[in-house]
């Protein structure tokens, strides 16, 4: 009988010290590795992004290959806040809202070029981008970006995650890019 | 306080009798709102008494940014009202320039722009009717249907470059005609997606949980929908047989050989009965407008609006002139003012046009069959519970870019 | 649009209403009838009830602004389904602190569409059930879409507007 093989690759394993019945690493290598493969995404989807988000979690440009399999609509329960679409004024503060509701460690992405910059729509009622009420972690272009565009976005993150100094949360710097944006 | 518990506030004051009743915050993000718009009820135990509807948290004010642009730049922004059957939108601004203009349409430009509203339709109504069945809980139609949005958005790249805000079209036709690679995707569109519609019905449309929560929810009168202004598959769901393509037929929809299906009692399942059939009558329409397609240019000749060929941009001064001319966008327009109605996915959509005679639009309204039809949905949930609420919001298809604008 | 029988309409209402009637006008292919202001709902009301016509559907209500004549204009589009026949008619009021009658007892779909031009222009629908700001933030002071509103936020300062052709 053949054994199957199968092409799916799994997350190796870092770099560590092995022996029978013990492996040892770092800690922020493990945690690294099992924050980067598990994040629960948040869809923050308001407008023609959020219909090619859904196109990225169909079945033809899956993201759930990834680790993000369950969407989490809840922002206590979630990792990355995906800001997908305009975020217009009236939007705004509810948007804040949502960010400071996230637990640590959280990161956000800035699906578009709405979100990124205000996109097309430099207008009175349009948020000129995102990053003028959260801080954000990577920007993705585009109107609207390819499925595959939102996949490298979420790539990135997984490198800033996996990357992550464990202290970094408590840090003073972190703080201060905090207070700068007025949040505790 | 925050300014989002204020606002709450503010715009939902306790009536008097309403004292023993509670609030709920069906807020600007939720799962289950397709697009973001907050509706605070207030309850009676499980029973909605009241709701009251905020819309507004994706204005993005197009009818001003329209005044600012020519008339060929104005397409892009027509994509992102209902961005889920964009080339609808794109081809009924260039037929109301058009119409301002007075510019005559070759035959064969109307039966491709046909085949590419009804292709539109077709993924609007698989949106709203997987998004439908998984708001009952049943995520598998999604993740099938969506197999067949995938090919038509490969259809949309060959013929204009991009997937989902296509700009599609130039007034006065198209820019390129349809490739050959076209061609063969929408055969294959034609040839699969039937199969999958089959499956899918096969999955919901008689299945015994999907119609215990769909039928007898959220019901409207077909009076009340008329007052309401409503068109397109919600009032055809509750038995008036108003199609804009039949009662003002445009770019040659009189050539082909179509019903308009018509519920009875405007509930959910027969909103879902009439999306159903028309993606069925779609389908035919575009088989018909393949099968009868005439030979002929891809554009008309409207030298003011529509570019010259690059090798006559280079020899010849008149091409030249009206290149440059088209381009900064100082193009001759007449004045006067203008109405043109589509059949859009959700409805009628139109276009009321003002021009002063100017490079930009004086006035630019979008008729949006949303915005419109969106006010009877207090009236429609008094009394039902919130999962009902959920499903009547679903099936009337609201998309937040058409409702706000 | 226009054919012999949306003639007829403005044929009655010439003869029903008289000095109500400012104008008409053939727009493309509508008619369009300019009313005084004051006579409006009764207008309607006839257009509605009246078997002939029965002119049951609004289409669309947009509100337009003409600073030069330091007018506001509000349009009503309707139609008919039983005769397939549609009709623009116009009302212009004054710039200045515009007010116009609110159409909602005949049709409730002019709910919105009031506040959507409320929002837009100021103008105030007299016996408007629920008259407040629809799509913009509901603190703002002024109307966005008349004429001497800038398009863009003037307080943003990442975008240099010489680089954008202004």
């Amino acid at each position: 009988m053949e054994t199957l093989t199968s092409d799916i690759k799994v997350v190796a394993k870092p770099e560590g010290l092995e022996g029978t019945g013990f492996f040892a690493t770092s800690l922020d290598k493990v945690v690294g590795l099992a924050r980067k493969n598990s994040i629960w995404p948040l869809p923050f989807a308001t407008s023609c992004c959020g219909i090619e988000f859904m196109a990225t979690m169909a079945a033809h440009y899956d993201l759930a290959r990834f680790g993000s399999e369950r969407l989490s609509f809840s922002p206590r329960q979630a990792d990355l806040l995906m800001v997908m679409g305009t975020i217009a004024k009236k939007m705004g503060p509810v948007l804040r809202q949502v960010y400071e509701q996230m637990a640590e460690p959280r990161w956000v992405i800035a699906v578009g070029a709405c979100a990124s910059s205000g996109g097309i729509f430099d207008t009175y009622s349009v948020l000129q981008g995102i990053d003028r009420i959260i801080p954000v972690d990577v920007y993705v272009p585009g109107c609207p970006p390819r499925p595959e565009q939102i996949i490298d976005g979420i790539l990135h993150i997984q490198r800033l995650v996996e990357t992550e100094s464990l202290r970094r949360r408590d840090s003073q710097e972190y703080k201060d890019m905090l207070n700068k944006y007025g949040i505790e | 306080m925050n300014l989002v518990t204020e606002t709450f506030k503010n715009t939902n004051p306790t009536l008097p009798g309403e004292e023993n009743y509670s609030t709920l915050n069906l807020g600007p993000t939720h799962p289950a709102t397709h697009g973001i718009f907050q509706n605070v009820m207030t309850m009676d135990g499980e029973r909605i008494v009241r709701s009251e509807p905020t819309i507004g948290y994706i204005h993005r004010a197009f009818e001003k940014i329209a005044e600012r642009r020519p008339y060929y730049q104005i397409t892009p922004l027509t994509d992102r009202l209902n961005y889920c059957s964009a080339p609808i939108n794109n081809i009924g601004w260039h037929m109301t320039v058009e119409k301002l203009i007075q510019a005559d349409i070759p035959k064969r430009i109307q039966y491709l722009r046909v085949i590419l509203m009804e292709l539109a339709r077709v993924t609007d109504h698989l949106i709203c009717n997987s998004v439908l069945a998984v708001d009952t809980g049943a995520l598998t139609g999604f993740i099938y249907l969506f197999e067949y949005r995938e090919l038509a958005y490969e259809i949309y790249e060959e013929v204009c470059g991009a997937r989902l805000t296509t700009n599609m079209g130039r007034i006065g036709g198209f820019e390129r005609d349809f490739t050959p690679a076209a061609w063969s995707k929408l055969e294959k569109f034609l040839k699969g997606f039937p199969i999958a519609l089959k499956e899918f019905e096969k999955l919901i449309m008689r299945n015994r949980i999907f119609m215990d929560r769909t039928i007898g929810v959220g019901e409207i009168t077909a009076k009340d929908a008329l007052n309401y202004s409503f068109s397109g598959p919600n009032l055809r769901a509750t038995g008036v047989d108003y199609d804009v393509r039949v009662m003002n037929p445009y770019s040659s929809y009189q050539d082909f050989d179509f019903k308009i299906p018509v519920g009875e009692n405007g509930d959910t399942y027969d909103r879902f009965m009439v999306r159903q059939r028309e993606m069925w009558e779609s389908l035919s329409i575009i088989r018909q407008a393949i099968d009868k397609l005439p030979e002929g240019p891809f554009h008309a000749t409207i030298p003011k609006h529509y570019l010259p060929p690059k090798e006559e941009v280079y020899n010849n001064m008149e091409a030249l002139i009206y290149h440059f001319k088209i381009v900064m966008g100082e193009s001759d327009v007449p004045k006067g003012e203008v109405y043109h109605c589509v059949e859009g996915a959700n409805g009628e959509l139109g276009f009321y046009l003002i021009s002063d005679g100017g490079r930009t639009p004086y006035r630019l309204q979008f008729r949006r069959p949303c915005f419109i039809y969106y006010q009877a949905y207090p009236e429609m949930i008094k009394g039902s519970t919130i999962s009902d609420a959920i499903l009547t919001m679903s099936s009337m298809n609201v998309i937040a870019g058409e409702l706000d604008a | 649009m226009t054919d012999l029988a949306t003639d007829r309409t403005v044929s009655f209402l010439n003869e029903k209403f008289g000095d109500a009637i400012l104008g008409q006008e053939t727009q493309y292919d509508f008619h369009v009838v300019t009313v005084m202001p004051s006579h409006l709902i009764d207008i309607l009301k006839e257009l509605y009830s009246n078997p002939e016509f029965s002119y049951q559907y609004l289409t669309t209500l947009a509100g337009i602004h003409y600073p030069l004549d330091q007018k506001m204009a509000v349009m009503y589009q309707l139609h008919s389904l039983t005769s397939n026949q549609r009709l623009r008619i116009k009302i212009y009021i004054s710039d200045d602190q515009p007010t116009a009658p609110s159409i909602t007892s005949i049709f409730k779909a002019a709910n919105w569409l009031e506040r959507e031009t409320y929002d837009f222009y100021g103008i105030v629908f007299e016996g408007h059930p629920d008259l407040r700001r629809i799509l913009n933030v509901d603190d703002m002071i002024f109307f966005p879409m008349r004429k001497e509103f800038p398009l863009e936020d003037q307080t943003r300062e990442d975008k240099e507007d010489e680089m954008f052709g202004r």
